[in-house]
């Protein structure tokens, strides 16, 4: 009975949110990983891309909301990311056009790019603010709660409690199938194989007839997708901050890093990788071992290996650890 | 002379702008922006030193500047003689841990062959000795955290003259990216910016959360200030009668002596701040001037041309028997350094110590803006990016006001649509800063003042 108390203790502290930051995390990585691959810079502007498309996602619930359209236990904002990510990426090719392709033709150093996106950074920022303010928004509307952890309880008979949110539930759910989907349309369409091509060799693939254009829209495409999906799950699970998806870019770009950067699937784990480290070393297992020690032995401290104060500081360090043992990732970089 | 003559008109011009802030806003906004518009040149001297000499991208300047700030704490508050002795030992035992680990860790790397046994042997000595350093350190922190944790609950500093901690600050920057150079230098260019990045959030992470060290989230406050403090100066003879003279026809203007004497009171009040600012602004100008000097000697030297030769062709650099890595080390060391000069400059103008306020966008993208609009490679110009941006970054608000009531005249006072934009103001600052830089990166990469390869 202890041992099943044990269990369910890591389940509900420890596996079901990281599942869900980490899948949360997962697109964010995915979107930076393509864009570095294809377009070839690191884009910082990243987190601030989330928001703007979560923005839209946000007026138009209330929108929606106020009009009394709802989808009954889920949340109403599901409805309105189709809309959103057509504003995202209508946002995206603009600012693509107006800034990112001049550099592109010209053949800039990668580093360029990546100070030009610090401008766009700032522009997102900007507008998003403007437009909803930087306070912190809820627009989480439906059920609340799959399991909650009192009837569990009764459930079961056990000690412990489990409490799964819909929105965990709804972020795994909807991230495996975005994912699935990206990567059957990168490995098995004709389209996928040739932006594989475009990132892998770039003269390579113009000789084989490979319009860049298309390739460097698709992209943005994608990215849009991923971008606004992830946001708006963040903000469902959480809340919608712009300065809190600025600060997620950070864990992303870990994310992407960890998993080798330009390559999807390392980046897909590289945001579970982050989200689990987090969470392992900095809860406290002074519970779990009461429960697995046979009596007497129980601790007296929090048997916490880290503060919670240092969540941040545990992703960055794996990074700077990864980046010093194996500078491509754990999974091999570049193989989009 | 005509090769300077951009710079000067630039110089002018930004010059004339703080004197019409001073005539239109106040003479007191006017020099605090001057004050940190000079912090923020000392910051961008220090980016243009890695990024325009050596092309190294460093975007952990805010961790740098928050360890100029740590520095300015460390030296100049007085020791909490309790705490130390209540938990000294226990500390110092612990950097004694500390700096076992590190040599033993050492050791390893110099001792053993290349292998995974190796790799293991490191892991363990520091899994191991974080688990001593935690118990170690564990009732020390705690009782030193309890000492009268509303006032001080942390060691203290040294209790030096605060103008010390500039040189202090410099150490503590420089011996951060002593570390930061060893590990990250060998990456490629934006590894390295998100690495540096990384790295300086855990700084920031470790400052806010160390409560012992500098009280974390509490703040310290009320730093002693190498200048005057107003409410002396309001009593002092010499300083009444130099407002008074400075004034004299305004002053004469009022008959009753009574009412001459309110207004001179009053005017001691602003005056007393005005001064006070003044006297940063002196001691700010001394860093700025000098640092200037050595850099710009430093540019032209030998040793500057070798720089460029590296950022240039690093390969050709290598092959002429240039040590790159060292070099690279040497530059990254030197313009944390500034930065850190910079931060703990910040601290002393500001008397207090606000982990919570170091955030990425404010100390790290916008000195990298300046930077960039200021002309990299150039130091003039980076002094001049860090004016320009920083006057921009406090004058958006005005002006963006300015604008929005000029287009929106026509609409109501009330129009919901003219009131979202009032009440958003304060973010067009943003605005103005990525579209400022997107142009200048675009029509203008160079910069306002470009780099000038002048032939000696």
């Amino acid at each position: 009975m202890d041992f099943l108390n044990a269990i369910i203790l890591l389940l509900n502290y420890i596996v079901v949110p990281a599942l869900s930051y980490g899948s949360q995390l997962a697109l964010g990585a995915i979107f930076v990983t393509l864009i570095y691959g294809i377009l070839r810079f690191a884009n910082f502007a990243t987190g601030d891309m989330m928001s703007f498309g979560t923005m839209f996602a946000v007026l138009l619930t209330w929108y929606f909301q106020s009009l009394g359209i709802s989808l009954g236990v889920l949340p109403t904002a599901l409805l309105t990311i189709p809309f959103a990510i057509i504003m995202m990426i209508l946002y995206m090719l603009t600012i693509d056009k107006l800034v990112f392709s001049y550099y592109r033709i010209k053949k800039s150093p990668p580093v360029q790019l990546a100070m030009v996106s610090i401008g766009v950074m700032f522009v997102t920022q900007a507008i998003v603010r403007i437009v909803i303010g930087p306070f912190d928004r809820r627009f989480f509307d439906g059920e609340r709660f799959i399991i909650k952890a009192n009837e569990f309880k009764e459930m079961t008979g056990l000690n412990e409690g489990l409490s799964i949110k819909s929105t965990q539930v709804l972020t795994i759910i909807i991230t495996v199938i975005v994912v699935s989907i990206l990567f059957w349309f990168l490995n098995k369409t004709k389209t996928g194989k040739s932006m594989r091509a475009y990132s892998d060799n770039e003269d390579l693939a113009l000789l084989s007839g490979i319009d860049p254009k298309r390739i460097v829209m698709i992209t943005w495409m994608i990215a849009g997708i991923l971008a606004t999906i992830g946001g708006v799950l963040y903000g469902l699970d959480k809340s919608f901050k712009p300065f809190t998806y600025f600060n997620n870019m950070l864990p992303i770009f870990a994310a992407a890093i960890v998993g080798g950067i330009g390559n999807p699937f390392g980046a897909f784990l590289g945001g579970y990788v982050i989200a689990f480290s987090e969470i392992f070393l900095t809860y406290a297992y002074k519970k779990f071992f009461t429960y697995v020690l046979p009596e007497g032995m129980e601790p007296d401290s929090l048997i916490q290996l880290l503060s919670t104060d240092y969540k941040f500081a545990v992703s960055f360090s794996i990074l700077v650890i990864v980046l010093l043992f194996r500078p491509s990732g754990i999974f091999k970089g570049k193989v989009l | 002379m005509k090769q300077y003559a951009n710079v000067i008109t630039a110089y002018a011009i930004m010059i004339a702008l703080i004197i019409l802030v001073g005539i239109f806003q106040s003479w007191n906004i006017a020099f605090s922006i001057l004050n940190l518009c000079l912090i923020s040149a000392v910051m961008t001297m220090g980016a243009n030193i890695q990024w325009g000499y050596a092309g190294l991208i460093n975007f952990g300047i805010m961790g740098y500047t928050a360890l100029g700030g740590l520095a300015a704490v460390l030296i100049s508050v007085p020791p909490v003689r309790e705490a130390w002795q209540v938990g000294g030992l226990g500390m110092l035992f612990s950097l004694f841990i500390i700096v076992l680990i590190v040599f033993s860790v050492r050791y390893v790397i110099k001792n053993f062959q290349k292998s995974k046994r190796k790799n293991i042997y490191i892991a363990l000595i520091i899994v191991f000795g974080l688990i001593i350093l935690r118990i170690t350190s564990g009732p020390a922190i705690h009782s030193i955290e309890s000492v009268e944790p509303a006032k001080t609950g942390f060691l203290g500093g040294l209790g030096l003259p605060i103008i010390i901690s500039w040189i202090a600050g410099a150490f503590f920057a420089g011996g951060l990216a002593y570390i930061v150079g060893k590990v990250a230098l060998g990456l490629r260019a934006d590894y390295l910016a998100i690495a540096t990045l990384l790295i300086s959030e855990i700084v920031i992470a470790v400052i806010k959360h160390e409560d012992w060290l500098s009280r974390g989230v509490k703040n310290v406050i009320g730093l002693k200030r190498p200048v005057p403090y107003e409410l002396n100066l309001q009593s002092e003879q010499w300083f009444i009668n130099l407002v008074d003279k400075w004034n004299k026809s305004t002053l004469d203007l009022i008959s009753g002596i009574e009412e001459r004497q309110a207004a001179l009171s009053q005017m001691v009040i602003e005056g007393s701040s005005v001064f006070v600012k003044m006297c940063y602004s002196g001691l700010f100008v001394i860093v700025v001037v000098i640092l200037l000097i050595i850099t710009q000697k430093a540019l032209y030297s030998p040793w500057g041309r070798m720089m460029r030769a590296i950022r240039d062709n690093e390969e050709a650099a290598n092959a002429m028997g240039k040590n790159v890595v060292e070099q690279h080390l040497l530059i990254f060391i030197l313009g944390s350094a500034i930065v850190g000069i910079a931060g703990a400059m910040m601290v002393t103008h500001d008397g207090l110590f606000t982990p919570g306020s170091y955030r990425p966008m404010r100390y790290t993208f916008l000195i990298w803006v300046m930077v960039i609009v200021g002309g990299s490679g150039n130091n003039f110009g980076a002094v001049l990016g860090g004016f320009a941006v920083w006057f921009l970054w406090i004058e958006a608000a005005p002006m963006a006001l300015f604008v929005i009531n000029f287009f929106t005249s026509g609409l109501a006072e009330n129009n919901a649509f003219k009131l979202h934009l009032i009440e958003s103001v304060p973010y067009f600052r943003f605005l103005m800063m990525g579209v400022g830089l997107l142009l200048i990166m675009r029509y203008k990469p160079k910069g306002i003042l470009p780099e000038k390869i002048t032939k000696q």
